[in-house]
C-alpha cells in the first residue's frame, strides 16, 4: 500500500469558479482518485478560514501532499506552500491545479465542459502530486546595492528613498543631466508650482548624498546573474565598467508622442505640442487671443489605443495658465472624453470652465479639420451636443499627445528578462498584487516605464519600488526556489551535451574515478531544465519538474 | 481513451495537451482568464518553468496515450527568461516534426508558437485555431 496521502481543496473563489464549475461534484470526484484521502471545497481557500482547515486537515489526516484547485501558482503559490510550510509538511509536497484564470474564466457559457475540464486538471494534478519529493533550499548572499536605471523623478526618489536606508545606489542616466521629463515642463497641476521648484532640489539631494553614485551620459550595456547578485556593465560614452547589485529598479520614464503629419503638424509654423507649449509658457507667450487645443492626438486609435491618462489634465492646466496670463485670451479644449479622475481634478476641470474655458467634444467620425495654408487660422469642429459644425478662429494649435515607450525598452526587457505590455511598456508581475515589481525576482519598477503616471504618482511608486527592493537587502539573503537540476552520476555518460546548453554555466565536467561526469553548481542553477530536456541518458533530474512527474500528468490527461 | 461510439455519439471533441513555460505563455493564458476572454474548452495545460524543459518523448508518450494534439508555447524569440531556451525547443520540435511524420502523424498535431505574458487573446486565438484543425482532421488513432 502507497504511504502517500493526499488532501485536495476545492474553491469556489465566490461566484468565480463556483458559479461555472460544479464544485461539490468535482470535490466527489476528487475523493476517487488514487491516493486521495481527503477532498473538501471552500468558499475562498484563500482566506484565513481556508488556510487554516489546511493547515488543521494535513495533522488530522496525516496528509503528507496537498493540491489546491483554485486561481493561478502565480499569484497564490507561496499563500498555499506557506501554509503546508506552518503545518509542518514541506512546501514542495503542494501543488497547484488553476481552474479559475485557465478554466472557469474562459468557459462561462459551458459549464459542464468546464466541470469535465476540472476535473481532468486535478486528476492531472493529483498524478503529479503521487510522485512529488521534498526539496531543501539553498541560501544565497545579496549584495546590499541596487541599480536604479532612469535618473528622472521617479528613479531619483527610488534612489533617495535607498539611500536613506542605508544602501548603496548606482543611479545611472543616460542624459548628460538628471531630472527626465521634468527640466521641460514649466508648472505641475494640481497645485500650479514650478516644476523646477521640484526637480532641482531633488537633483542637489541626490547629487550629494554620500551613499548614491550617479552615472551621467551612461547607458547600461549588459546585465548578467540574478537576485542578490547581478553583475551589471555600463558604458559611459564607450567606457565600460562593472559593478555589482543584488536589486535592479527600472525607472526609465517615457516620451511625448510627436504627432508629425496629424493636424498639420510639422507643416504649419503655429501648431505645437503640450509639450512644445511648455516651453513658450515658461519663456513667455506672444499675443495669441485664440488658442484651440485637440486632445487624444495619436491616443485611443487602432494602432494605438491605449488612454494616455495624464493628458486631459496637462491640457486642462495649460489652458488655465494662459487664461492666467491674459484674461481676454479664448481658449477651446476639444477632446473625446475627459478623464480627470478623483476630487482634485475634477474641482480643477470645474475651476477651468469657471474661467471661461470652452470644453467641445468632437468623435472620431467627424474630427476637427484645420483651415489654413502655411499657418493655422481656423478649426472646424462638430460640436455633439449642438448638432452642427462651428469654426473656430485659431492663432495657436496645440495637440494633445500621449506619452509612449520608448524604442529601446525592447533592448532593456532583453537584457533584464523582464516582460514588456502589448504597447510597449514594462509590463509588471501582476496589475493588482504587484504593481511594482517584475516576475523575474529582485528587479522592481516604477514611474512612467510602467503606465503614463503624474509626478505624486512616480514618486508614490518608487517609495513602493524601493520598499520592496530593501526586503532581500535588508535580510542579506535570499533562498531561491529549490527548482534546480541534479545529476545521477551512476547513469552519467560524460558526454557534455547538458555543459553546452546550460544558459547559466551552471555545469562543467568534472573527474571523478578516472570517469568524466557533469556537476551542477546548485547556486547557479536557475531551474529552466534545458539539461534534463535533452540528456540522452536520462541522467539528469529537474526536480519539481521531474519526468516521472511530468509524464504522470500526461498520462493522466486520457482516460 | 474514447472509443468510437462515444465519438460518433457526442460529436467529436479533441482532447489537446498545452505545455506552458511559467513566465510567458502560461501568463499568456491567465490573462485571456482575467480578460475573460472565452475560448473552446479541449485544452488541458501543463506548466513547466521553460519550454526547454520539454522532452520531446512527453509529446510522444502524449499521442500514446491517446491526446488528439500538442500545443508547445514558449516565450517569444529573443524573450525566453533562461536567455535561450525556446530556440532550444525550436530546435527539438523541428526534429521532432521530421520523425512524426515518418510514423504518420499529421503535422498539424503538434504545434510550436509563442504568447507572451501580454497577449491572452492572442493565447485564446490559438487555442481556437488548434482546437478547429484537430476537429477536422478527427481522432488521434494510435
Amino acid at each position: 500500500m502507497s504511504d502517500v496521502r493526499i488532501g485536495i481543496f476545492v474553491c469556489h473563489c465566490g461566484k468565480n469558479i463556483g458559479g461555472v464549475i460544479n464544485v461539490p461534484e468535482v470535490t466527489e470526484y476528487a475523493k476517487t482518485l488514487p491516493d486521495v484521502v481527503y477532498a473538501e471545497h471552500n468558499l475562498y481557500t484563500c482566506s484565513a478560514e481556508g488556510i487554516s482547515s489546511i493547515r488543521q486537515k494535513i495533522s488530522e489526516h496525516k496528509l503528507n501532499r496537498v493540491v489546491v484547485a483554485s486561481c493561478t501558482p502565480r499569484t497564490h503559490e507561496t499563500l498555499f506552500r506557506n501554509a503546508c510550510e506552518a503545518a509542518g509538511l514541506n512546501k514542495y509536497l503542494f501543488e497547484f491545479v488553476n481552474i479559475r484564470d485557465q478554466c472557469s474564466w474562459v468557459h462561462m457559457q459551458e459549464p459542464e465542459k468546464a466541470t469535465e475540464k476540472a476535473r481532468d486538471l486535478i486528476r492531472m494534478g493529483v498524478a503529479k502530486a503521487r510522485l512529488l519529493e521534498p526539496l531543501e533550499e539553498v541560501e544565497i548572499r545579496v549584495t546590499p546595492s541596487c541599480l536604479v536605471i532612469g535618473g528622472g523623478v521617479a528613479g531619483m526618489s527610488a534612489a533617495l528613498n535607498l539611500a536613506n536606508q542605508g544602501f548603496e545606489v548606482y543611479l545611472v542616466e543616460r542624459d548628460k543631466e538628471l531630472g527626465g521629463l521634468l527640466l521641460n515642463l514649466n508648472r505641475l497641476f494640481t497645485i500650479n508650482g514650478k516644476a523646477e521648484e521640484v526637480i532641482i532640489p531633488l537633483i542637489e539631494r541626490v547629487k550629494n548624498h554620500q551613499k548614491i553614485k550617479v552615472h551621467t551620459s551612461t547607458e547600461v550595456k549588459g546585465v548578467a546573474g540574478f537576485i542578490g547578485n547581478f553583475d551589471v556593465t555600463l558604458d559611459q560614452k564607450g567606457e565600460e565598467r562593472k559593478i555589482k547589485v543584488g536589486t535592479i529598479i527600472v525607472a526609465t520614464g517615457a516620451e511625448v508622442l510627436k504627432p508629425v503629419g496629424q493636424y498639420g503638424y510639422g507643416d504649419k509654423s503655429n501648431i505645437l505640442t503640450q509639450l512644445e507649449l511648455e516651453e513658450r509658457l515658461n519663456k513667455g507667450m506672444g499675443d495669441e487671443q485664440n488658442i484651440v487645443m485637440i486632445n487624444c492626438v495619436g491616443a485611443r486609435i487602432p494602432e494605438r489605443p491605449y488612454c494616455g491618462r495624464i493628458c486631459c489634465m496637462v491640457a486642462i492646466k495649460n489652458a488655465v495658465l494662459i487664461k492666467e496670463n491674459d484674461p481676454r485670451a479664448k481658449v477651446w479644449v476639444l477632446h473625446r472624453d475627459l478623464m480627470t479622475y478623483g476630487t482634485e481634478f475634477e474641482k480643477y476641470y470645474q475651476k477651468a470652465m469657471e474661467k471661461g474655458i470652452r470644453f467641445i467634444r468632437y468623435s472620431l467620425d467627424k474630427p476637427p479639420e484645420i483651415v489654413g495654408n502655411n499657418k493655422v487660422k481656423a478649426v472646424k469642429v462638430y460640436h455633439q451636443l449642438m448638432g452642427k459644425e462651428m469654426v473656430l478662429p485659431c492663432d495657436m494649435l496645440v495637440l494633445t499627445t500621449p506619452l509612449i515607450p520608448h524604442e529601446d525598452n525592447q533592448d532593456i526587457s532583453r537584457m533584464l528578462r523582464v516582460s514588456l505590455s502589448e504597447h510597449g511598456f514594462f509590463l509588471e508581475a501582476h496589475l493588482k498584487l504587484q504593481p511594482v515589481e517584475f516576475a523575474t525576482d529582485g528587479i522592481y519598477i516604477c514611474g512612467c516605464a510602467r503606465w503614463p503616471t503624474d509626478v505624486p504618482e512616480a514618486i508614490s511608486q518608487a517609495c513602493a519600488a524601493s520598499a520592496k527592493a530593501v526586503i532581500p537587502m535588508r535580510r542579506g539573503y535570499v533562498r531561491p526556489e529549490a527548482i534546480t537540476a541534479s545529476v545521477n552520476e551512476d547513469k552519467c555518460s560524460g558526454c557534455g551535451t547538458c555543459v553546452l546548453l546550460c544558459p547559466y554555466n551552471a555545469i562543467e565536467l568534472q573527474s571523478k574515478d578516472g570517469k568524466k561526469l557533469a556537476h551542477i553548481t546548485t547556486a547557479q542553477c536557475k531551474g529552466c531544465g534545458t539539461c534534463g530536456a535533452a540528456c540522452p541518458s536520462g541522467a539528469i533530474s529537474m526536480n519539481h519538474f521531474r519526468d516521472e512527474e511530468i509524464l504522470a500528468q500526461v498520462e493522466a490527461l486520457v482516460i | 481513451m474514447r472509443n468510437e461510439t462515444q465519438v460518433k455519439k457526442s460529436g467529436f471533441e479533441p482532447k489537446i495537451l498545452a505545455f506552458c513555460c511559467n513566465w510567458c505563455s502560461y501568463a499568456g493564458a491567465d490573462l485571456a482568464g482575467t480578460s475573460r476572454i472565452q475560448y473552446a474548452p479541449n485544452v488541458r495545460v501543463i506548466r513547466v518553468m521553460c519550454s526547454g524543459r520539454i522532452d520531446p518523448t512527453f509529446i510522444l508518450r502524449a499521442f500514446q496515450v491517446g491526446v488528439d494534439g500538442v500545443l508547445i508555447l514558449g516565450c517569444h524569440p529573443g524573450d525566453c527568461h533562461y536567455i535561450d531556451g525556446n530556440y532550444k525547443t525550436a530546435r527539438r520540435i523541428h526534429m521532432l516534426k521530421k520523425m512524426l511524420s515518418q510514423l504518420g502523424i499529421e503535422d498539424d498535431r503538434l504545434r510550436l508558437d509563442w504568447v507572451s505574458a501580454a497577449e491572452g487573446k492572442r493565447f485564446a486565438s490559438i487555442i481556437n485555431d488548434m482546437t478547429e484543425r484537430i476537429r477536422a482532421l478527427g481522432p488521434f488513432v494510435r
